[in-house]
């Protein structure tokens, strides 16, 4: 745990002005990037890695900037998967509602979640997110309406908006890279403002912000919630990309899966979480030959990368190019 | 030097020539064995599956009629995620035809659901859920070795007629064991027994004792055990710790594959009944199948899966060649329908309208050690049940393709 908190301050975290150009850039390189890809690479993956970019994004603020490590994320992922799954699919709602319902009930959750977790600090509060997360896990996996082991399948894939069809590949596509960049760009608002300002000092140093004035825990509440709305967010787009939501998504090892992400990407950078999303779900993909042995395979990434780079990909390259990114 | 330059010419066409034979896309067949091959259902179904299947392709001699065809495998973990990734991205971008045997009932549902969408071609062997032939039937779908409801008629009418008439189920909490406690305990109450509860554990479990102690305070003559693999053999296993057959009660394993028996040994698994539709050892035909199997895949022998992934690729392969192509998988499968089934492990059969493959059943009991003489001999037949009673009729199974 202690690894991860100097890893944090050891972080390029300078968000002075001539940052942003350079960020403008590596932005506009990104939404290029993902506007090509489909064309070489299969869709489907794409989506997978965008909706996991969202979610370590959203993990990413809490730990990255707010210094909190949840390890219980997977709940709001899963939870959010089932309700937006459950809507489209029984309720027969539109992929629009079904999507803002996933969310609004993962920020619920986190507002709940957040209310009793933030009481405690470091270990505790993760452990505190942990037990809470296994609680869900059991309810997901006794509650009639998830179907336990079989998930929530066959989830349709209907028009959005009046217009959108996602039964088209390429149409569905464009919506999750759509939902991707919006919560991307919410998350970089969010650390670029004052209120992102606030958490950096709370994560720094919390008995000084508190006796500059500041309700650190209201701050804190408002971090974790919105983090468990974009999870959740990521969640429900990505049960109606694989028209699926299933117990994977509110297992622990989901939880660890994406600190493995951030970490691997950059703790506490913009474009990190998006990168190590990437670069574990390509893993997963192209080994996924190998069955058990993948989560072999990660571990030993993650030694790695707290062994000899421990700023994570992307950390590692802002400070050979001396720019946040 | 003229020619040296048509010699070689005419070598250059005549090499090219079988080459563009293969090339022709109609003789392309792609083969994906989709199943769990580290976990719970590895042994039973695992990699001998995908043994069966390559053994299918060579015994068809698909190379001398012409096919040409490639197997893939993958490891699905279980988890519907995984596996309808692995079957969107096969059938997506890998231009595989066929999918088999897919253990895991939750799993197969899934895949089912994406063959129908991509009309390609699915073989089940390995999931036993009767929803496959019923309210989730596909015109993309077969469903060859057994279903729950074979499981539960046969092995349930066999127990309550020999006075297990008061039941406990142990039922793993997914699709399959849902499918199969349903199924049998509609046979149990039909035949006038009870049922004095139920207790439902995840997939998987290393731990039985608190499902076990409810079985035992039921104090129920039968604990039937509505899961497979792994998990039985744990069930059972720890029954013996328990002290549950000593206490006067009985397991059913509803689902049991030679090589759970395999595991116990005949020690811990003597006297068990349950119901198979292959057993190795039935006839020359099977027993020269069982040896070159076992060669082949470090001595095991083939459970009644690895035999149907063989037979309904066979019969798949048949259907392929007589349509000359298996790109359209809704045509292959109805052709594989129209064609009655003939192969060396089932003997002959045929494929329903609903998507059932129909040939006999069998209810075996486990050898007493002593009764077993050479390697592998674990079963006797203790009654055979006829194709036509083995399986749900046809009208009942509420499948929308069967005409009314």
């Amino acid at each position: 745990m202690s690894t991860v908190r100097d890893h944090a301050a050891t972080a390029p975290l300078d968000v002075t002005a001539p940052g942003v150009r350079h960020q403008a850039v590596a932005f506009l390189a990104m939404v290029a990037f993902f506007v090509i890809a489909p064309f070489f690479v299969y869709p489907l993956f794409l989506m997978k890695a965008l909706c996991f970019g969202l979610f370590a994004c959203a993990f990413n603020l809490l730990i990255g900037y707010a210094g909190l490590l949840s390890f219980g994320h997977a709940m709001f992922l899963g939870s959010a998967g089932y309700v937006s799954a459950h809507a489209a699919k029984e309720w027969g709602v539109r992929p629009e509602a079904a999507i803002l319902a996933g969310t609004l009930a993962a920020a619920f959750l986190g507002l709940i979640v957040g209310a009793v977790a933030i009481r405690r600090l470091g270990i505790y509060f993760a452990m505190t997110t942990l037990a809470l997360a296994q609680m869900i896990y059991f309810f997901c996996l006794q509650a009639p309406f998830t179907h336990g082991e079989d998930g929530i399948q066959a989830v349709p894939r209907a028009v959005m908006l009046g217009v959108l069809d996602l039964g088209h590949q390429g149409v569905m596509y464009g919506v999750v890279l759509a939902i991707f960049l919006a919560g991307f760009l919410l998350v970089y608002r969010t650390i670029h403002s004052p209120f992102g300002q606030v958490l950096k000092s709370i994560r720094e140093n919390e008995p000084r912000a508190v006796s500059l004035g500041y309700a650190t825990d209201h701050y804190k509440l408002i971090a974790f919630v919105l983090s468990a709305g974009l999870a959740g967010l990521a969640g429900a787009t990505k049960a109606l990309v694989f028209q699926l939501a299933s117990l994977t998504d509110v297992h622990w090892s989901m939880s660890g899966e994406v600190v493995l992400m951030t970490l691997l990407g950059g703790l506490g950078t913009v474009f990190g979480p998006v990168v190590g999303a990437f670069i574990v779900i390509a893993l997963e993909n192209y080994l996924a030959q190998l069955g058990a042995w993948v989560t072999v395979v990660q571990g030993v990434i993650f030694v790695v990368c707290v062994l000899t780079f421990r700023r994570g990909v992307v950390g590692e390259l802002a400070r050979v190019l001396r720019r946040p990114l | 030097m003229r020619r040296t330059w048509v010699v070689a010419v005419l070598i250059a066409v005549a090499s090219s020539l079988p080459a563009s034979a293969q090339d022709c896309p109609n003789c392309r067949v792609k083969i994906g064995v989709l199943n769990d091959q580290s976990s719970l259902y590895a042994d039973l179904a695992g990699l001998g599956s995908v043994v069966a299947a390559r053994m299918a392709v060579e015994d068809f001699k698909a190379a001398e009629k012409g096919l040409k065809v490639e197997i893939l495998a993958a490891d699905h973990q279980n988890k519907p995620d995984v596996g309808s990734q692995i079957a969107r991205q096969w059938y997506d971008v890998d231009n595989v035809d066929l999918i088999v045997d897919v253990p895991n009932s939750g799993v197969a549902l899934a895949v089912n659901q994406i063959t129908r969408d991509k009309k390609k071609a699915f073989i089940v062997s390995s999931a036993a859920t009767s929803d496959l032939t019923g309210k989730a039937c596909s015109p993309n779908t077969v469903h060859w070795t057994y279903d729950t409801w074979a499981l539960a008629n046969s092995t349930g009418n066999a127990i309550v007629k020999t006075g297990g008439d008061s039941w406990f189920f142990i039922t793993a909490d997914y699709a399959f064991g849902h499918a199969l406690e349903r199924d049998t305990e509609a046979v149990v109450l039909k035949s006038g027994g009870k049922v004095l509860g139920k207790v439902r554990h995840p997939l998987n479990t290393q731990d039985f004792s608190s499902f076990l102690l409810q079985a035992q305070a039921s104090k129920a003559r039968i604990v039937g055990l509505a899961n497979a693999g792994g998990d039985t053999i744990n069930a059972i296993k720890q029954g013996a710790e328990f002290g549950i057959v000593k206490g006067g009660q009985n397991f059913a394993g509803l689902l049991v594959f030679i090589t759970d028996v395999h595991a116990l040994g005949l020690d811990k698994a003597q006297g068990l009944i349950f119901t198979e539709t292959f057993y190795w050892d039935l006839n020359d035909n099977t027993r020269a199948f069982a040896k070159r199997f076992a060669e082949r895949d470090r001595g095991i022998h083939p459970t009644m899966i690895h035999a149907g992934v063989y037979a309904g690729v066979t019969h798949y392969l048949k259907a392929v060649q007589a349509l000359k192509g298996a790109q359209d998988g809704t045509r292959v499968i109805a052709r594989m329908k129209e064609m009655p089934t003939d192969d060396p492990l089932f003997g002959k059969g045929v494929i329903r309208a609903d998507g059932r493959k129909v040939h006999p059943a069998y209810l075996f009991e486990v050898k007493k050690p002593a009764e077993s003489r050479y390697p592998w001999d674990y079963y006797k037949v203790r009654a055979t049940i006829p194709a036509e009673q083995a399986f749900r009729p046809l009208s009942e199974g509420g499948c929308e393709l069967v005409k009314k």
